[in-house]
């Protein structure tokens, strides 16, 4: 009979072989980073959305990687161009997946992209967080909706819901009964605009709208637009307008001296590269916040903030910035608890999961389950100053009125 | 279609006051961009597709020289002389080989200047968009005409547009290099045989098409946005004034555009949902009554 020492060698000399002859599996398997196709719009006149997008994901990646990764395997992101165009969308995601062998997507594409990578994904099956798609129906309508895709994004609706309670409240104080939109001509900016007054007319039955302006998506000059507002005298103006477009009806605006002349609510003036790039910021535009650093004003978000910052060459983040950020957060989350990157398995983990966030009031952020949906992020609406903070007086939206106006707007629109 | 509010305006003064200085204050800017793209089409027989993208480094430049010095009038300057500059390179080093090539050529070689600078101004400036913001010497309250809103800043941009657009057309009806330049435009060959340097000619021609079209940038910069990519539309719009005008008419420039201005500003008012179809519409009817545009028998 060997003795003990003996068994002992030889199973010892067994494991060793089992590992030796396992290990290049075992390195392959770790090799095999886990590949999460990115998408977004990287080029032309909206070229920040893409960037500052990437700007707050590579730091989120490079964090993961850097304990170890996700499941043993390092994130490899892949970054496509779709250039803004819907159909340009859809091929890049199947080419991400199907070629490059993405096992997850993470569509950070405006909504006219969003709509068609949903349906590459019914198609697919796997696992897809839309992290910049606010259109409400993508997620809301269930025709619409895909078991493994999610969305990461604030959402129009939640918006118009805060946004018409707080401009109720505004319009109570002062009087405001008249009122005047100039908001983008395309899907987005109709919608919200429509949403708005829905639910400003629900706080404020009493609101008439004088006047409707719609400038071209991008177009430089909003002089006869603004004149035109100027002739219909309202006494307060909703713009959906953003971005750029928004800086320079801004700067257009002032000359008019526009802002002085009525109560002004703009939603997105609350965002660092608009508040930073005009340069004469009219004081009192009531605006919500897009991404701030000081809401929520924890030290949570203004680390994030910095870290941001210094990562992406002193750029300022973006409400995108915050929305990609959270859903590499939302994927890590969901692929660890899920234990694999399978679509099903992952989108099962996902829904109704909830994290930790900078950005939420609560701390906490959750993918509501029954329509994949982020909910309790940081949302509210306070007052411009021409100076850093920029928006002051922010007052954080109540959560359980949002849910109650949104399942009442869900029954209207035939959703429930 | 709302004509109850377009009636209302045309005749309360106040309404008339505010919309036509809208109106001129659009056209202007748009007759500058348009009248370098006509000139090159009326000489060089080239329709330049890069010109929106003069446009465009002309306002980066008068942003960066803003930024830099402080003052307006040098960023101006500057983006006027940097896209003059511009202009011969482009013509010398691009455009030139092409000349008489078929129109495809000319397009594809326009589209690539147009995606190059693009992408060089993202890489150069960045993909944020910026705002220079009003020179502080205009940041004052408008002015009140006959109750009609009127932005001082503006009757300094309609002035200076005509200072430049008189002075173009001055340069090229009395001056001897318009004359050349006009000659040019019927008969090259005539121009040349008479031992005219007619390569350093049509180089003039791309400096001063490129001038305009980045002194209209740098003008506009205080008011616009500054985005990679921000020439396209007005290019759209040149295209359109070029067409009423007459292809290769300044003049006809200048009315096409203060027309379109005008459109636009009332068509806002009475037409809301149509105001770009407005001016389509504008367009069609001149080329079907007109085909070769309001002024286009005149060659410059």
């Amino acid at each position: 009979m060997p003795e003990p020492s003996a068994r002992m060698g030889r199973r010892t000399v067994l494991a060793a072989s089992a590992a030796t002859l396992a290990a290049p599996w075992v390195a392959r398997a770790q090799s095999n980073p886990i590949k999460i196709g990115i998408q977004s719009i990287f080029s032309g006149p909206i070229a920040l959305l893409g960037v500052s997008s990437r700007g707050a994901i590579q730091p989120e990646v490079d964090r993961i990687n850097a304990a170890g990764g996700l499941l043993g395997r390092q994130i490899q992101p892949i970054y496509r161009d779709s250039k803004g165009k819907p159909q340009e969308a859809a091929r890049v995601a199947r080419e991400l997946v199907n070629t490059d062998g993405c096992e997850i997507l993470l569509d950070a594409e405006a909504s006219s992209g969003a709509f068609a990578v949903q349906e590459v994904v019914r198609d697919l099956g796997v696992l897809c967080v839309h992290s910049n798609s606010e259109t409400s129906s993508l997620t809301a309508d269930p025709k619409l909706r895909v078991a493994t895709a999610f969305r990461c994004a604030r959402q129009g609706v939640h918006d118009a819901i805060v946004g018409g309670a707080h401009s109720a409240k505004v319009a109570d104080a002062k009087k405001l009964v008249k009122w005047a939109t100039c908001s983008p001509d395309y899907a987005f900016g109709r919608d919200t605009t429509a949403q708005f007054l829905d639910f400003l007319k629900h706080f404020r039955p009493d609101t008439q709208v004088t006047t409707q302006a719609w400038p071209k998506l991008g177009q430089p000059d909003f002089t006869e637009v603004i004149t035109k507002i100027i002739q219909a005298k309202p006494q307060a103006l909703y713009s959906a307008l953003y971005a750029g477009d928004l800086s320079a009806f801004i700067n257009q605006g002032n000359v008019y001296a526009l802002f002085g002349a009525m109560e002004t609510f703009i939603p997105a003036m609350g965002d660092l590269p608009v508040l930073t790039t005009v340069k004469s910021l009219p004081p009192g535009i009531q605006s919500a916040n897009r991404y701030l650093p000081t809401f929520p004003d924890t030290k949570e978000n203004r680390a994030w903030y910095e870290a941001y910052r210094k990562a992406n060459n002193n750029d300022y983040p973006t409400n995108w910035s915050w929305e990609n950020a959270t859903a590499v957060r939302f994927i890590e989350a969901a692929v660890k608890k899920a234990g694999s990157t399978d679509g099903k398995k992952a989108s099962a983990a996902l829904a109704g999961l909830t994290i930790d966030s900078p950005f939420s009031n609560s701390g906490k952020v959750t993918m509501r389950a029954e329509d994949h949906t982020l909910i309790d992020y940081a949302i509210g609406w306070g007052t411009t100053i021409p100076k850093p903070p920029f928006v002051t007086g922010i007052e954080p939206a109540d959560w359980g009125q949002i849910t109650e106006l949104e399942t009442e707007w869900k029954k209207k629109s035939g959703y429930l | 279609m709302d004509l109850d509010a377009l009636i209302g305006c045309v005749t309360s003064a106040s309404c008339v006051v505010t919309q036509t200085t809208s109106g001129l204050i659009v056209g202007m800017l748009l007759f500058l961009v348009a009248a370098g793209l006509t000139l090159i089409f009326g000489v060089l027989k080239i329709v330049n597709f890069a010109h929106g993208t003069f446009y465009m480094l002309g306002a980066y430049l008068a942003y960066t020289v803003f930024a830099v010095t402080g003052s307006y009038v040098l960023g101006v300057l500057g983006g006027g002389l940097g896209m003059a500059v511009f202009g011969v390179i482009f013509e010398r080093f691009l455009i030139s080989r092409v000349y008489g090539a078929n129109v495809l050529m000319q397009l594809l070689i326009c589209y690539a200047v147009v995606l190059i600078c693009d992408d060089l101004v993202k890489i150069v400036w960045g993909p944020d968009f910026y705002a220079m913001g009003m020179p502080p010497a205009f940041q004052v309250p408008p002015l009140f005409i006959a109750g009609g809103v009127v932005p001082p800043f503006y009757l300094v941009l309609i002035s200076a547009a005509l200072v430049i657009g008189g002075a173009l057309g001055l340069g090229l009806g009395l001056t001897r290099m318009g004359k050349i330049i006009r000659a040019a435009a019927v008969n090259p060959d005539m121009v040349s045989a008479l031992g005219i340097n007619t390569t350093l000619l049509y180089s003039l021609v791309f400096a001063v098409g490129g001038m305009l079209a980045g002194l209209a940038g740098g003008l506009a910069a205080p008011v616009r946005s500054l985005t990679p990519g921000m020439g396209f539309s007005v290019l759209i719009e040149s295209f359109i004034v070029t067409v009423i005008g007459g292809m290769g008419s300044i003049a006809g420039a200048l009315i096409a555009a203060v027309v379109l201005g005008l459109i636009r500003s009332f068509g806002t008012i009475g037409f809301p949902l149509f105001t770009d179809g407005l001016m389509y519409i504008a367009m069609i009817i001149i080329l079907v009554v007109k085909p070769s545009g309001l002024f286009g028998k005149e060659i410059v």
